[in-house]
Parts: structure tokens; sequence; C-alpha cells
């Protein structure tokens, strides 16, 4: 009898103690490219952003306990689902964040589908994320295949460029990149003439620059990334290939890119992202904090991503009173609620796993008109939240579907 | 206009200029890996990092003491060597009785050391350098366009090849190096420094290494994995050519830039990986290689 009575005594605390502030533990995973070609776009600059996003969520909510570990998938599919499949079984990691390369992304979100847990993608790009791969376990934050190709594809068919030549990065992204931006071109009234498919981490592109080249196509499009991008911008002023009236379209390029090339030979590119650091007070602000952690460096979206994605994935943790198992259940919290940070701005998540957000069309500015280190681009234009992305029906997304 | 493979030759005739080109930098790296295998015995794992700190030294000499490209060549290429001296002198010195795996393991382990604190000061996006003016523009052969300096890496590293392999086989202070890596305690009794000799036999190959960065520099992405991404092909390179055989890379390293050329064309995506199919058909054909002795 006395036993029962303490019991009951016993649940009545916890149960008070449930109501004023309970306590939440969560163990996030940044699972990125920490030393190769995505590094910069990604990898420590994105646990950095982390581990920015908990320290500002855990100073306003005390009880919020979040351990933060971070690995290395070299780019590879299997090494990425592996360290997944560890992370989620015995490290007990409720969520996995960035993961650039769509190849390996996509490997992570069929683990985190058969688990039962979270996924936000914020380094990936290809659209298939949330089109027929999607899973209710997988949000994908920050940019994809399609919204690119739509922002830059469609701004160049409008200015005349209406013939296209890829060079295509020969793995799952690469072609998910050509696969939209023909689709975008075509819609636009552009023809495509030819395409060259190039293995991941090519060092020499003069071959296919002179394919390109004799193809005679008005627009080269770059559907590549990082150092494949760099190479081949390069490569490209070297050949003369825009001295001979060819213009070339970086499909992806992102600020660390246009650093590594320098403004002489990245001038005049137009590229599509959907966050800048020097967009406005906020965003400087924030660049400002991420800096004193990676000295000298500028943050890409990806890290934007990656800090408004922790942020709303603890958020629908705390709605949940820190029930975070079932990774479907939060998924579908983070869904219903609408998204808000100081990065993104108000936005949703869709019910493919698409956030949506405004992007922005973007000119690499002349040596004479950049004032500063990392004063890179000018914007061109605006494409609003519901114009950016993919129409949720044009997905073929199983979950929209049914 | 005449036709191979559905290709025009006209378009066929510049990929093959490419790929020589290509070579060029396969030719230049493989020869300073030949000259360090075939007189040290070492198998330079960090030739790739060595390539890698030519280009940062171009641009750090840029960028700190306003030095340009052609003083570059030239300094770049000293630093660089004058670390590889040390590195022999402190570490590979005593690894010359030892299998080969032991300068395997130690040049493998300074190669990630390198790359490792090149991505932590300078990260892994790149840094920008660009062609020197007086290189800059190319003209047009007929077939295609040329850029300027696209012809100046041929004749740089052609010129450069023929150079390192008239030393070595062709004066007297290359005998001595080759009768040294015969027969060292015979050559000491001759009165000659065997070990100097090493030494700057092994700087010299570094050397060699940054001089192909320098040129890399303004045309392919600085990173710190730029040697990375090399050096497997160089060695695959090397293997073809013949272990140790320096004529054997010049040859092999030209040849294979072209065939790698050509695939680019055909059948691009296996670009890679053309160059390892070739390797296992020689291993298997010729295991010394296609110039190697055997031994």
């Amino acid at each position: 009898m006395r036993k029962t009575l303490g019991l009951a005594a016993l649940a009545a605390v916890l149960a008070c103690g449930g109501a004023s502030a309970q306590q939440v533990n969560i163990k996030i995973g940044v699972l990125s490219d920490m030393s190769s070609l995505y590094a910069d776009i990604g990898g420590p600059g994105s646990v950095a952003a982390a581990k920015m996003a908990i320290a500002d969520f855990t100073k306003d909510n005390p009880n919020v306990k979040v351990e933060l570990i971070s690995g290395d998938h070299q780019n590879k599919p299997d090494i990425g689902s592996q360290i997944a499949n560890q992370w989620f079984d015995v490290d007990k990691v409720d969520l996995i964040i960035d993961t650039p390369n769509s190849g390996v992304a996509l490997a992570v979100s069929q683990v985190a589908s058969q688990k039962n847990k979270i996924f936000i993608v914020s380094g990936a790009a290809a659209s298939d994320l949330t089109g027929p791969k999607c899973n209710a376990n997988t949000i994908h934050w920050t940019y994809d295949t399609w919204m690119l190709a739509n922002g830059t594809g469609t701004a160049i068919v409008k200015t005349g460029g209406d013939t296209w030549f890829f060079l295509t990065s020969d793995y799952a992204f690469g072609h998910a990149l050509e696969r939209d931006t023909m689709a975008a071109v075509e819609k636009a009234g552009g023809k495509v003439v030819g395409k060259v498919r190039h293995p991941l981490n090519t060092n020499d592109f003069s071959s296919f620059l002179l394919q390109a080249q004799s193809s005679k196509a008005k627009v080269i499009g770059l559907a590549n990334a990082g150092g494949d991008t760099i190479n081949s911008i390069k490569q490209a002023a070297e050949f003369g290939i825009v001295k001979g009236g060819q213009s070339l379209a970086g499909l992806l390029v992102f600020a660390s890119d246009v650093a590594a090339l320098g403004l002489p030979t990245a001038q005049g590119l137009v590229l599509t992202e959907t966050w800048y650091w020097d967009m406005n007070d906020v965003n400087r602000a924030w660049t400002k904090r991420w800096q004193q952690e990676r000295q000298g460096k500028f943050p890409t979206m990806i890290h934007a991503g990656v800090y408004a994605g922790i942020t709303h994935y603890l958020k629908a943790a705390v709605a949940l009173k820190g029930n975070v198992s079932d990774g479907k259940a939060v998924v579908a919290q983070m869904k219903s609620m609408p998204t808000d940070d100081p990065l993104f701005g108000k936005g949703t998540i869709r019910a493919d796993g698409r956030k949506v957000h405004p992007a922005y069309l973007f000119e690499v500015k002349k040596p004479a008109e950049s004032k500063y280190p990392g004063d890179f681009y000018k914007v061109r234009a605006t494409i609003p939240a519901d114009e950016a992305f993919r129409p949720l029906k044009e997905g073929n997304c199983p979950l929209v579907t049914g | 206009m005449v036709e191979i493979f559905g290709i025009p030759s006209q378009a066929l005739f510049g990929q093959l200029l490419i790929g020589l080109i290509n070579g060029s930098f396969y030719a230049l790296l493989s020869l300073g890996l030949a000259v360090i295998f075939g007189m040290l015995n070492i198998i330079n794992f960090s030739h790739g990092a060595q390539y890698m700190m030519g280009a940062f030294a171009a641009y750090l000499l840029l960028q700190y003491s306003g030095l340009g490209y052609w003083p570059a060549l030239i300094i770049a290429p000293i630093l660089v060597g004058i670390t590889g001296v040390i590195v022999e002198r402190l570490f590979l010195q005593w690894l010359y009785k030892l299998d080969h795996l032991y300068g395997l393991l130690l040049t493998f382990g300074l190669a990630l050391i390198l790359e490792g604190v090149a991505r932590n000061y300078f990260g892994s996006a790149g840094l920008p350098y660009t062609v020197p003016e007086s290189l800059q523009g190319g003209r047009n052969l007929g077939f295609m366009f040329l850029p300027n300096y696209r012809a100046w890496v041929i004749v740089a590293s052609l010129a450069v090849c023929f150079g390192t392999w008239f030393v070595i086989e062709r004066t007297r202070l290359g005998a001595y190096l080759r009768a040294a890596t015969e027969n060292p305690t015979l050559v000491r009794a001759f009165g000659i420094n065997v070990p100097r000799m090493i030494t700057l036999t092994y700087g010299f190959g570094v050397a060699l290494a940054a001089f192909a960065g320098v040129m890399a520099a303004p045309i392919y992405n600085v990173s710190p994995q730029m040697g990375s991404e090399l050096i497997i092909v160089v060695f695959a390179v090397v293997v073809i050519g013949g272990m140790g055989s320096i004529l054997g890379a010049i040859l092999t390293g030209f040849g294979l830039g072209v065939i790698e050329g050509l695939t680019k064309v055909f059948f691009p995506e296996a670009s890679n990986t053309v160059i390892f199919v070739i390797m296992a058909i020689v291993l298997l054909v010729r295991p010394a290689g296609l110039f190697g002795r055997r031994g």
C-alpha cells in the first residue's frame, strides 16, 4: 500500500515537472564533406553554423540540451550511409543535417526513412529529394536543382541565350541539374544542342570546352559544382570562349567559388542563390559571428540553411515536449508550423518536404565595383517564394500524389 | 571535311594537341617521381603535395611580395626543393636500407599533413591565380584556338624533360649518379660525396614537382587537394612506363595524355578510368612496365 502511494506521489511530481520545463535532450549530427571539393561550401562552416543555431536556441530555452557531432562522408554514398546507420543506431542521433553531394544525400535519405529518423538537407541539390525519391523523414531546406535551373536558365534564355550546350558532372546531382535546366530552357523557348558528361573532380576541361566551342551553342551551361566549376570557368576564359561570343552559365556557383576564381575571371557571371551574406544587416551581423570561427571566409547559403534548419527543428522538438523518437511525427510537426528565422524570414515546408522561400538572381561584380573583401554580387532580380521552387504537383512525390 | 570515327578530322587534331598538353603535366610529374625512385629507391607519395606546394608558393609570392609568374617559376621550385632537402636529411636518409614500404608510408603521411595544413589555412575552395599578361590570349591554328599559355606549357615541359634526361643519361654528373645507385660504396671510394648527391637529387625531384605546380596555377584550380587528385594518375603513368625509367616516364606521360584526351571525345564518362585500365593491361603483359628493365 505504502509502495503504491509512493509511486503515485512520484508520478504526480513528474507530471508537474513536465508541465513547467521539461528537460529535452537532442543529438544532432552534421554529415558533410570535411576534406575535399565541397568542404568550403559545407564542411566545417556548417558545423560552425550548427553551433550558432544551438547556442541561440538554448539561450532562450535553457531546458533544451543539444549534443553536436560531425562526420566526413568523403563524397562516397556507401561511407555516408554507413555513418548515418551508425549515428542512428549506436550513437542515438536524432537529426542528420547538411550533406552536400546529392549521391550521398539520396543514400542518407533512405537510411533516415528506414530508421524513422530525420534528415534535413541543406548542402545537396538534386530536386529528386522532394520528387520521386521524397519521403516523410526528409526536408530539403536551402535550394535545389529545379530552383537553380528556373532562376539562371530562364533568365538567360530571356536575354537571348537560346541555344545551350551542357558540361555535366557525371553523378546524381549533375544529371538532375542538367535535366531540370533542359526543361527550363525548352519551356522558355530555347534549344539544347549538345552535352558532355565528365567525371567528378576533373582537372582539365579543355577537351570538353573545345567540344562546346565547336557546337556553336550560345550558352555553355555548367551543370557541375565546386572545383569542377572553378576549373571550367578558369579554362573557358583561357580558351577565349567568352571573347568568342559564347557565354557561360554557372548553374551552381557559391560565394566561395567566386573567391577562388577572383573577380577578374568571374565578373559578369549570372547565378542564383537563396541567401547572400551581404544582403542586409541581419545577414552581415550573423556573418560576423560566424567568422569568429571561420576567419577570413564567407558563409554560403548552405551554412545559412544549416542554421535555419536546426532552429526550426528545435522549435518543433520543444512543441512536441522533447518526444522526438518518432521521426515522421517530428517532420509532420515541422511541416505544420510556419518557419521563421532571422536568415530566411518567414516561410513554410510543403508536404513533399520542400522548404519554400524567395531566391535571388545575382550578377558577379566587376573588380572596380567591389569595395571590400567578400563584396561579390549585385542583385538582378528577386524570384518570389511561390515561383522559386517546382510546383508541388509537378514533382511526382508519392507523399503528394498518394 | 574528312571524318574519322564520326568526328571531323579537324576537331580530332585539336583534341590530340590538347591531350599532348595535358600529357606534359603527367610527364613533368612522373619525371620527378622516376628520378627519385631511380636514384633513391623511394616511392615519393608526397609528390602531389609538393606539386600543390609549388602552386601555393606562387600564390603566396604574388600575394605577399608582389612577385609575379616568371620570378615564381624560378623561386617557388627552389623554395620547395629546399623543403625537400630538409625532409631527406631529417627522415628519408634513414630509410634507404629498409623496405620500400617505409619510404612510401613516410611520404604518404607527409602528404596528408601538408594537405591538412593547407586546407586549415586556405580552405578547400581554392585561391585565384591568373595567366601572366605576356601569355594571355592565343592564336587560331585553323583547327582550334590554342591559348598562348598552353603552347608555353608544352614547350617548357619538353625542354625540362629533355634537359633532365640529358643530364642523367648523357653527362658525367649523371654517370656518377647512376653509378652511386648501383654501388654507393665503390663510388665513395673514388672520393665522391654520395649522401650529398642523393640529398640534392631528392631536392631536384621535389623542385620538379613544384615547377609543375607553378605551371598549373594559372589554368587549374589552386586548392589543397589539387595534388592528390593528380598523383594517383601520375603513379599509374610511372608504373606503365616502368618504375625508375626516365625516358619511360616522359614518353608514357605524353602518350597517356593523348589517350586520355581521345577518351574525352569518344567516351567522356570513362576519361578518369582509362589510364587505370591501360595500367592493368600493361601489368598483365609486361609486369616491369613498357620501358622497365626486369630486375
